[in-house]
This record gives C-alpha cells, structure tokens and sequence, in this order.
C-alpha cells in the first residue's frame, strides 16, 4: 500500500516536472529584460514556496510529537525537515546562478535570499544534532524542541532583515503585486505542484526508512536485554 | 487514598518498552520494596514517579512532599555540606533552610566538617551527604533507587535510622533493592518487577521472609 | 525563591572556581588582539566595523558561558536533583539564566575597556544607551543559550553543537545589536532597532519557559 502511495506520487510529480520542464523551456515567451535565465523563476520560487511548506509541516509535527509522544510524529518531523533544507538548497543554488547571470555576483546579500540562507542554518543544526543523540526519545524531544524555536526565530528574521536590507536589486514580490502575466501562471502553480507531489514522496519514504530505523533499534535492545 | 501510584504505565526508549502497564499502588505508611533483575525496569519506574521522566502511556499520582535518592550523589563538589544542605531546603521551600541543614548534618554526623567542600569529603562521607540531603525536608515520600549498594557501615547506619525513624512518622517508602533479604525484612510490601511488568504487588508474606527466593520461583521465570 | 537559590548557586561555584569566567575574558581578549591583527584598518573604518566586532567577540565568550550551565548540572547527577525537588522548572531555567547573564555581563564589561584600548575608541560617550543595548541583547544570548545548554547537555561534542545551534537562532538578534552598537559608538543615538531586541526577548524567554519542562524531563 505504501509503495503504492510513493510511487503514485512520485510518479505524478515527476511527469508534471518533465511537462513543466518542456513548458518553461520551449513553450513560455522570454522576458524580454532578463533573457532565458529568466526561466529559473519556475524552479527558483516553487522551491521556496515548498521548502515553506515542508517547514511548517515539521513544527506541526514536532508540536504534535510534544503533545502526544508518538514517535510518528518526529519521523514525520524530521523527513519533513530534510525534505524542506533539500528545497532550500535549489532555491540558493537558483538564486545564486541567477544573481551571477543578472548581476555579475554569486551571492548578493538581499533580503530574500538572505532570509533563505538563515532558513538553511537554522534547520542545518537540527540535522546536525540528530546523530549526535542516541537515545530515541531524548532526540525526538531535543529534535522538536529546536524544530520549535527555529520556527519561532522565521519572525524576528523577518524583522531584522527588513530593517537591515538596502538592496534592491531582488525582484519585487511579483506574486502580491500580481505583476505576473497570466501566461506564466500555469508553469508556476504546476512548479509548485510537482515540488510538493516529489517532496511528499521522498518525505514518505523517508519516513518509512525512520520507523524501520527504530524499529531495529529496539528489537536489537530486546535482543541484549535477554 | 495511596501516597503514590501508577497506573498502566509504558515506557518506551525508542520502540523498546522498558516497562509495560506496570501498575502500583502504594497505600501512606507502607514500606515497598521494589526488586527485580538488572533491566527490569525499577530505576525506571522510580524515575517516572520522581517526576525525573514522563511515561509514554498511562498515569502517575504522588500526594506530599517526595525525597529521592538515586544512583548518583547528588551534591556539588565546590559547595561545602551546609551550603549544599541548605540549597535543597531552599528547594523544598523550607522556612528556615540552615537550621533544617544543620540539624540534619547532626543527624548523619557531618556537623564537624559541615564548611568543608563536598569534593574533600570520603566516600563515605559523600553517601551520608546524599542521604542527608534525601531526608532533609521531612518527606511524606521515600523514593529510593538501591540505597544500600555500596554504602560503607557507617552510611549503612546512617540510612537504616533514618529510614525507621521516617517509618516512624508514617512515611511512605518505595526502596528498589538487590538485597533482597535486607529488603523484606524492612518492608511490609513487596513489588516483583520482571522485564518491565509488575508481575507481583503485595504485602509480604511469611514465606518471602523466611526464603526470599520464593517469590521469584513462584511468580517470575524460572531462570534462577 | 527557588530561582534565586539556583542563581547564587551558580554564580557561588562560579566564583570558587572561575572555570568559566578566566575562560571566556582570556578568550575575548585573544580574538580582540587577534582581529586588530587580522585587519589594517583606519580610523573610519574601525568605528564602522566597531559594533560588529564587538558583539562578534561577545557572541563567542557567550557561548563559553552557556555551555557550562547546564554542564555544571551533570557531574554526581546534581540535575536529577534539582529536576526532583519542588521546584518548578522555569524556576530552575531562571536561576541558571539570570547566573549566565550576570557572568556574561560581567564579562563584557572587562572586555568594554580592553576593546576600547586596542582600538582606539571611545564607549563612555554614550555609555547608557550602549549598557541598555548590551544588557538586552546579553539577555538575548542568554535566554537562547541556558535552553539549548539544557537541550544539549547529554549530547555528545556538547561544546561544538551548542554554538551550531545557538548562532543561526541569534543572528537576527546580533544584527540590531550590531548595529546600534556601532551607531553609539560613533556619536549617533540610534536605537531603531531596540525594538527588535525587545521582540526577541520577550518571544524567547516566553518560550523558554514554556518548553523547559519538555527539556528537562523527557
């Protein structure tokens, strides 16, 4: 059954991947500013729109986890986590190839990206002390608890950034001034949906691979109990 | 009403259950002793009615002050005795926590050395500290993981008053313990923890008394 | 008061043993000496780097403070302890936050006229606006660093995980402080950004308090 469900999604996701692939590239108009690195943006923004996503999927998992003790819910928080760092670093890898094409730099210290890059370490750390905690329910709790405060931290990033930032330079958000022409609206909705379709097919497996993980684990503790 | 109890409680460490649905009740003025193979779970399950560890499943309830006393020390090496002692008063929300402090460094004999630095004392003195500290705010509530295991005679004297005179005053006790014929011979209930199951929780009876075997023959595995 | 016991204890042991406190002023002088080498500034430059540097060498001795903490709590099994008693857990968070804020403090007040002298500048122009800022963004490093000591005292590479996870959470925070640091040092009473610490503050030790009981007994 499970199989059935990661490979349904997968499956979907990647054939609305192939056919966003064939529309953003051969189909779309370019702009006629930026040229074709333009088209990064299909990839660029859905990736961060995802990540997003897949981040509040794992506070809520990690909220439920502190409330209910149910290890599902920190398998869930940490594939969500991977899955959501995993897109982060497509939308700094986009951005940064797009920041070299338009502006001649690598990196370019605006808000934006700057917001995604403190993303990145913020959950960074919490696949980094993972291992480095043995006991399971000592590191889903530990897990959890930092999932939370990273959360809490989005805001106050938010607040810093924007009184900080003085470049300009990133493209405005072209989604709430709906300065997006109507053609480009499919490619982009579909990016966003074959993302989360992939996203939620690796998060499945991953979770799978977690609970097997435990489930070793413990019998392997029975087993030197005896 | 108990002084403490457990209700079908589940700890897991991950997907392996260190107790499972062991229940408890423990009525004021009983004195249980906890025993159990290594692995069976009784520091666990004292930890949990500590309050030093949350149960996976099912419920805890505790009524009055508790003392605990666990496997480690539990006293600051760069504080001296009183300092120490009248920290966990203060804890316990003792109205004068240095008189309470000497008094109870009297009690297990430390009032000479009470300035010096825990991390000079013996290790024998560094158990009475411990005991002392367990029983310095008069609890209603004795959880004790294997007290006796390694104390020189003197704590051991130490520990076995005390534990009378807090019998004495109606105290509950729930002592975890290898010794199993000391234990029974203190306690006026016994606990057999097996593999995380409390497979036996009752008064003792003559024939634990007189051959502590007995209980493991009769309700645990034969693996003896 | 519970709390107060826990500080004072701390800050007792703490002044027997200055294990932490020789440590972190040694090393914010080392890395104070250690930048003023790193980089051939001139005047202007030094006082638009000032607030920046500063807060980069508090950071760092911070983390030295915070990590012993909950560290201090581990040997003889003292947390087991202070976890049993009757004392609440934020009162057990409090106690052992307000002892890291003082020594941190204390801290960065020797360090303020060692980074004065080595760089040329001068703190005491605006050294009450400066404190405020230094006072709330200390509380900010401290609040943030005593939970995640609690989190990470029975990991292992504690000493390494702590500033991991500790930095990323801090830097919007750092960067207000950085720069209104920098604006005070230079002349220019800017505290726009106090707000934002303030936020900071107020959301951490709000949800400190709330988890640590989810911290300390799992």
């Amino acid at each position: 059954m499970r199989e059935k469900i990661v490979y349904g999604l997968g499956v979907l996701g990647t054939l609305l991947l192939l056919w966003n692939f064939y529309t953003i590239f051969l189909v779309i108009p370019i702009d006629a500013l930026q040229g074709h690195i333009f088209r990064i943006i299909f990839i660029h923004v859905p990736a961060a729109i995802t990540a997003f996503v897949f981040y509040g999927i794992a506070v809520l998992a990690s909220i439920a986890f502190l409330v209910t003790k149910n290890f599902d819910w920190d398998s869930m928080a940490v594939s969500a986590v991977e899955v959501g760092t995993m897109f982060t670093l497509v939308n700094l890898a986009t951005g940064s190839i797009w920041a070299r094409v338009e502006w001649g730099i690598w990196w370019a210290w605006d808000a934006r990206m700057t917001t995604q890059l403190m993303l990145f370490l913020l959950y960074l750390g919490y696949l980094l002390m993972r291992p480095a905690v043995t006991e399971p329910t000592q590191r889903a709790t530990m897990s959890a608890i930092l999932s939370i405060f990273a959360a809490a931290d989005i805001p106050v990033v938010v607040m810093a950034i924007r009184l900080h930032n003085v470049r300009t330079q990133h493209p405005g958000p072209v989604l709430e001034t709906g300065g997006l022409a109507p053609v480009y609206w499919p490619p982009f909705l579909i990016g966003i949906a074959a993302f989360l379709l992939l996203g939620s097919a690796m998060m499945v497996v991953r979770l799978h691979q977690e609970s097997s993980s435990r489930e070793i684990d413990s019998l392997r503790q029975e087993l030197h109990a005896i | 009403m108990h002084a403490v109890a457990a209700d079908g409680v589940w700890k897991y460490f991950g997907d392996y259950p260190a107790l499972r649905g062991a229940s408890l009740e423990v009525a004021p003025g009983a004195c249980v002793a906890l025993i159990g193979r290594n692995g069976a779970g009784k520091t666990t399950l004292l930890r949990i009615l500590a309050g030093l560890s949350r149960p996976s499943k099912g419920a805890i309830s505790i009524h009055g002050r508790m003392g605990y006393l666990g496997h480690g020390i539990g006293v600051y090496d760069d504080l001296s005795a009183i300092e120490n002692l009248t920290l966990f008063g203060r804890l316990a929300g003792l109205s004068k926590p240095k008189e309470s402090a000497n008094a109870a460094l009297e009690h297990v004999g430390l009032a000479r050395v009470k300035d010096g630095l825990a991390r000079e004392f013996s290790r024998g003195m560094r158990q009475r500290l411990a005991i002392s500290r367990a029983f310095l705010h008069n609890p209603e509530l004795l959880l004790l993981d294997e007290p006796f295991t390694s104390l020189d005679d003197r704590a051991v004297a130490v520990l076995q008053k005390l534990l009378s005179d807090a019998r004495a005053r109606g105290s509950t006790i729930v002592m975890s313990t290898h010794q199993i014929r000391e234990a029974m011979e203190l306690a006026s209930d016994v606990a057999l923890l097996e593999r995380g199951r409390m497979i036996f929780a009752g008064p003792r009876s003559s024939e634990m008394l007189l051959d502590p075997g007995w209980l493991y023959r009769t309700y645990g595995d034969v693996k003896e | 008061m519970a709390a107060l016991a826990i500080a004072g204890k701390d800050l007792r042991t703490e002044w027997r043993t200055k294990e932490s406190i020789n440590a972190s002023v040694s090393f914010s002088w080392v890395i104070l000496v250690l930048f003023s080498f790193a980089f051939d500034l001139d005047r202007e430059e030094k006082l638009a780097l000032s607030g920046g540097l500063l807060w980069l060498v508090y950071a760092f001795a911070g983390a030295l403070i915070v990590n012993r903490s909950f560290a201090r709590e581990v040997p003889n099994d003292c947390l087991d302890v202070l976890v049993a008693s009757p004392a609440p857990g934020w009162a057990i968070f409090l106690g052992k936050a307000v002892a890291c804020f003082a020594l941190l403090m204390t801290v960065e007040l020797i360090s303020l006229p060692v980074f004065g002298l080595f760089y040329n500048i001068n703190w005491t122009a605006a050294f009450f606006p400066l404190l405020l800022v230094i006072a709330l963004a200390t509380w900010g490093i401290t609040v943030v660093g005593t939970a995640f000591s609690a989190v990470t005292v029975n990991v292992r590479l504690r000493e390494l995980m702590l500033p991991v996870l500790l930095y990323p959470l801090l830097i919007p925070m750092l960067i207000g402080a950085m720069e209104m640091t920098t604006g005070l040092l230079n002349g220019n009473a800017v505290m726009s950004d106090i707000r934002l610490l303030i936020v900071f503050d107020a959301i951490f030790t709000s949800l400190a308090i709330y988890l640590i009981d989810f911290i300390l007994v799992i």
